[in-house]
């Protein structure tokens, strides 16, 4: 099976603080991988790294086989790498379709953003991710008048609608109802059916949920351990960084 | 699966509801703007004395660098402090070629002070009309994209931006002051007694006729602006100023947009820079003081930020309030001034227009006794799902 993402001796250091340290991880194509690790292990630096945002110290990272150094955060999007944020970031002031046809836009330059108009296919597009993510009837409101949960759902639309092949999704779940954390777990699952999905979580109720395949586990900037949700669980080393038995673990 | 029929039943009417709303307002704004037209070009210049019309001119050149302003601040969340460098280039380039037109071999008497024996040769150009005229739309443009394609390029925003473009401001404030050889320094250029198309230029009809081009080009620069803010590029315009980074991850490169947008505004700048220059009479490098670029911005903060007719009625008011205020109680302006834009700042965060549409309108209803649109949170009001339940609720009785 190919790999959508290779890294390799991964460093990140921030004034020689080691964010990541000689991380090395891969997935497949069509993967759903969670990633689980206590507060600073590291995963948000993971998602810059990936989307472009913050630039290795050491080692590289492969996307489709294709090294991401120096590539333009927007150029790395256009690669097919979305992106979904802790916080939901949506476009307040405009309304939900607007945000979702934003997004759509087959031609994100400047001057064919200026004078095309949306086509027949992503009018479609749009409508049929309005229903995705259960918005259709709202689709005409501002953004900032959406639950939080909806904005939620609404950012994972507007992932959706750049058509990427790989999903970085950031804790999903932080800040959700019940309710709302399994209807985002039950969309997560049925977009892993046509996409490689990243997910970052702290909710070990909602990675149960959705953790089909391999969770792997960051401490420290560093691979801890890699295997089945079961397994992972029941491992010394996960429960030592978690509930913090050892003074090696502050 | 009725449930369902109903809901898509529903949304359909809200959309064609949405349309007729939509064709109503655009009908209204037409209509507005045609009566306006009429009423500024047509009517005001045989109602009222050369001298105040040649003051309302000098204030709708200012209101359409205000939309310039008003394109980059309120929409695009760009705060340029610096305006005033593509205002003056735009004024110096019309005004040079006024000077220019006397007969061939002459050149402008000012240089004779300085010992200039021959014409500048950025100037050899400005001898013809068209020329000049495609020079006060591009140069101030091109400037704009340049000084925007270093800042932007680099990731530079907020409060950064705003002093960066200050200073540039200084820069070209500066060096204008010490240019006696090319643009006659600090004395700027005079306009009033140079001829245009063999009319001396301060005549009541040439005057009328640059009045008049200013009406026609305000509107004709307000539609524009209308284009640019609104349909997708409008929108990420919006998206850049409310959070840049989620837009360079959704794929686009805010980079291109900010500079375009920012070099559009610069061109209206120039634009309304040289229709003010031959209203006043003369041009200096005072033109690019602080304090005036400040004032560009307060005009769109009192109209109201991301609202284009606010840009216009903010500058209009502000000025005519100048000029009345200054007229009659000279020594109170500038502390009218700064209550002003206090005000704006505390009890006015929106500006008029904002005000006016989020709370003004509603209020001018409740007391002529009419139901208020909204009454309830906005959330509920405006959810289908509940106001559905409404109908349903009082189908039922």
């Amino acid at each position: 099976m190919s790999k959508i993402l290779e890294i390799e001796d991964l460093t990140v250091s921030f004034d020689g603080f080691k964010a990541l340290n000689n991380l090395n991880f891969s997935m497949n194509t069509g993967e759903l991988r969670v990633i689980i690790g206590p507060n600073g292990a590291g995963k948000t630096t993971f998602l810059d790294v990936i989307t472009g945002k913050v630039q290795p110290t050491e080692g590289r990272v492969l996307f489709k086989g294709k090294n991401l150094k120096k590539i333009p955060e927007f150029k790395i999007a256009r690669m097919g790498i979305g992106r979904k944020f802790q916080t939901p970031r949506v476009y307040l002031n405009l309304t939900v379709r607007e945000n979702l046809d934003l997004v759509c836009n087959s031609n994100k330059n400047v001057f064919s953003t200026l004078f095309s108009r949306p086509n027949n296919n992503e009018t479609r597009t749009v409508g049929g991710l309005l229903e995705t993510i259960g918005l259709d009837t709202k689709a005409n409101l501002q953004a900032n008048l959406l639950s939080h949960g909806e904005k939620q759902r609404l950012e994972i639309g507007m992932l959706v609608a750049q058509s990427p092949d790989l999903l970085l999704v950031d804790e999903p779940a932080a800040g959700l109802t019940d309710e709302e954390t399994e209807n985002v777990g039950a969309l997560l699952l049925s977009l892993a059916e046509s996409h490689s999905i990243i997910a970052i979580e702290h909710d070990m109720e909602f990675v149960r949920q959705i953790a089909n395949d391999k969770v792997t586990v960051l401490h420290q900037g560093a691979l801890l351990c890699e295997g089945r949700m079961d397994d992972v669980q029941n491992d010394p080393r996960v429960i030592e960084v978690y509930l913090g038995e050892t003074p090696t673990t502050s | 699966m009725a449930r369902k029929d109903e809901g898509s039943r529903m949304k359909d009417e809200t959309g064609i509801q949405l349309k007729r709303k939509k064709n109503k307002n655009r009908l209204i704004e037409v209509g507005a703007i045609i009566a306006l037209v009429i009423v500024m070009a047509v009517l005001l210049p045989s109602v009222i004395p050369a001298f105040r019309l040649r003051l309302i001119g000098r204030f709708l050149s200012l209101a359409i660098v205000a939309l310039g302003i008003d394109l980059i601040w309120g929409y695009t969340g760009l705060l340029s402090l610096g305006h005033g460098i593509f205002f003056a280039l735009g004024g110096y380039a019309l005004a040079m070629h006024l000077k220019l037109q006397i007969p061939e071999g002459q050149i402008p008497d000012f240089f004779t002070l300085y010992g200039v024996k021959e014409l500048p040769w950025v100037w050899l150009p400005f001898h013809s009309f068209p020329i000049t005229i495609l020079a006060l739309i591009i140069v101030p443009g091109i400037v704009a994209g340049l000084i925007g394609y270093l800042v932007f390029r680099n990731r530079i925003k907020g409060v950064y931006f705003s002093i960066l473009t200050q200073a540039a401001l200084l820069v070209f404030y500066n060096f204008f002051n010490g240019q006696q050889k090319i643009i006659n320094g600090t004395n700027g250029l005079k306009t009033d007694t140079e001829k245009i198309f063999d009319l001396v230029v301060s005549s009541p009809n040439v005057q009328r006729t640059f009045y008049i081009i200013t009406v026609i080009l305000l509107v004709l620069i307000y539609l524009l602006c209308r284009w640019l803010t609104t349909g997708r590029f409008g929108r990420l315009l919006m998206a850049i100023r409310d959070d840049e980074t989620r837009v360079r991850f959704s794929g686009y490169d805010p980079t291109g947009y900010k500079v375009l947008v920012f070099a559009i505004s610069g061109t209206i700048a120039g634009i309304a820079g040289a229709l003010y220059t031959v209203q006043t009479g003369i041009i200096t490098p005072s033109i690019m003081q602080v304090a005036f670029s400040i004032e560009m911005v307060i005009w769109v903060a009192v109209g109201g930020r991301g609202t284009l007719i606010g840009a216009i009625i903010g500058t209009m008011l502000v000025r005519l309030a100048q000029t009345f205020l200054s007229e009659s109680f000279p020594e109170i302006w500038l502390f009218f001034q700064g209550a002003l834009f206090l005000i704006v700042v505390t009890v006015l965060p929106d500006g008029i227009v904002g005000w006016w549409t989020g709370y003004g309108w509603d209020k001018l209803r409740s007391l002529l006794g009419l139901k208020r649109s909204v009454v309830t949170y906005p959330s509920l009001a405006e959810d289908p799902e509940v106001q559905r339940e409404i109908g349903e609720i009082s189908e039922n009785k």
